[in-house]
């Protein structure tokens, strides 16, 4: 099997999301798996745009899948979970609607594009888990991280709405994953719980509270790092923990990093190529408890 | 400006409302609805909306979809999908509330302190005007014309995220933006055709 995948980094790979690409990137070519990036890609729009203006959202992802097919009928990876369920909500809503398609291809046209819904769209943790799999992920690991507590935190929209390749409700490959790297994945409920997405702009004690229940879970069961595979996630839960700490009396201080960063030093890559001085909290606490 | 006041606006207003839910694939499900409240229960905002998902499906068989319209109720959901997910009857509840998000910016109603449809309106002028989103742009430009409070609270975030690098101040515009231009006014027309 070719792991070769056309890739889609998202808006937030050029700012807050940074870290998430860069790591992304140099963990895949380490495990042989091709990312090759669609060239020329636009912003799927995230939710804002596909709740507001649907049909034009539908288009604008369209773009990218059109561009994406003309490199082959590679499978489509994202990384950002918003990224992955737009465009896999306008495939599978063209796949099903073919009044829809039709429309959607005549903006294509006026663009001098096509799409013809062939392709399938998947979250990176979905390729490195089922194309590849746990057990030439272990079989790579270079430094065991056994004695690491892992909350690992899945955020809505990987498995949601569809469930494509893991539960909606209790997903699990990212626990199977940390498990391949010799961590320990902790007891963690709220793992598909919302980290409120955009709210804390708009809505701050809504997306506080949210935050809160995220990162009490994640002390309380004793987790050394919580591990996100969406940049909204990541934001969220890093960033604000002493906004978090200021509404609630909290003193939060927990490492957040991304999959594809703890993966990174499981496989044994230098910290500064997977990016971990962005990160808000320090994550020494978490390297240090790894084997060298 | 399309206005949301007299008995027959209401009645506008559940027309469209119907069509455009009934168009969405499976969107006729919403005939299902049996009130269970799983929707509601399963919601992480509920707590903070003036109506739940549930209660919005009840409002709108009563013919009230106006009172949800104005509500703060569609600006907190973060379309996180649980309701979709779990509801019994297969309604696809988080669509509803995006058509609803919808038809509250055509008829410009909405709570007055509720800024969720400035920060959308910045970002959707991003993505057509760069073909990406900006997020500083995004940031800068919300905080400034809506909500200055923001820029004392951010502003310690803002510095760390720039010195690490995640700030980028300039946009990084795509190449095909004249493709993004003729796509969406190919649908904008559909979208007036309906």
């Amino acid at each position: 099997m070719s792991l070769r995948y056309s890739y889609f980094p998202g808006c937030s790979a050029e700012a807050t999301g940074k870290a998430y690409d860069i790591s992304a990137r140099v963990v895949c070519k380490k495990l042989g798996i091709d990312l090759v990036e669609i060239p020329d890609w636009n912003c799927c729009g995230a939710t804002s745009y596909i709740s507001i203006r649907e049909l034009e959202s539908f288009g604008v992802s369209a773009r990218n899948l059109a561009i994406a097919q003309e490199m082959g009928d590679m499978d489509v990876v994202a990384t950002c979970s918003a990224c992955y369920t737009i465009l896999a909500k306008t495939n599978r809503y063209l796949a099903e609607d073919d009044a829809l398609h039709e429309t959607i291809n005549e903006a294509l046209a006026a663009a001098g594009r096509s799409y013809d819904g062939s392709l399938t769209v998947r979250h990176l943790l979905d390729v490195i888990v089922n194309d590849l799999g746990c057990e030439a992920v272990s079989d790579k690991v270079a430094r065991r991280l056994t004695k690491l507590k892992v909350a690992p935190y899945y955020g809505c929209q990987a498995s949601r709405p569809k469930g494509t390749f893991d539960d909606p409700e209790f997903p699990v490959s990212l626990d199977r994953l940390l498990e391949a790297m010799g961590a320990e994945p902790v007891y963690y409920p709220v793992k598909t719980k919302c980290c409120g997405g955009m709210l804390m702009m708009t809505e701050e004690e809504a997306a506080l509270r949210l935050n809160l229940e995220l990162l009490q879970c994640a002390r309380d069961n004793g987790a050394d790092v919580i591990v996100t595979m969406c940049p909204l996630c990541e934001m969220n839960v890093e960033a604000y923990q002493s906004m978090v700490n200021k509404r609630f009396g909290t003193d939060f201080n927990i490492p957040v990093m991304y999959f594809t960063q703890l993966l990174g030093v499981a496989l044994g890559v230098e910290s500064k190529r997977l990016a971990l001085d962005k990160q808000i909290v320090p994550v020494d606490k978490v390297l240090a408890k790894v084997p060298a | 400006m399309v206005e949301l006041e007299t008995t027959q606006d209401v009645k506008d207003l559940h027309k469209i409302f119907v069509e455009d839910v009934y168009g969405i694939p499976g969107g006729d499900k919403i005939r299902q609805c049996q009130q269970c409240g799983t929707c509601s229960g399963s919601c992480p905002t509920s707590s903070f909306m003036e109506y739940g998902p549930r209660e919005v499906i009840a409002a709108f068989r009563a013919g009230e979809l106006d009172k949800v319209v104005r509500s703060n109720t569609i600006w907190l959901c973060t379309s996180c999908y649980s309701c979709t997910v779990r509801c019994p009857a297969g309604i696809k509840v988080t669509d509803i509330m995006y058509e609803l998000k919808r038809l509250a910016i055509k008829y410009k109603s909405w709570p007055k302190d509720c800024k969720n449809p400035a920060l959308s309106k910045i970002m959707i002028d991003n993505i057509e005007k760069y073909g990406r989103n900006y997020e500083v742009g995004l940031l800068a430009k919300f905080t400034m014309t809506q909500k200055p409070s923001l820029g004392v609270k951010f502003a310690g975030l803002g510095t760390r995220l720039f010195m690490s690098g995640r700030m980028p101040l300039r946009p990084n515009p795509i190449k095909g933006r004249d493709e993004i231009a003729k796509i969406v006014a190919v649908l904008e027309t559909k979208e007036v055709a309906g």
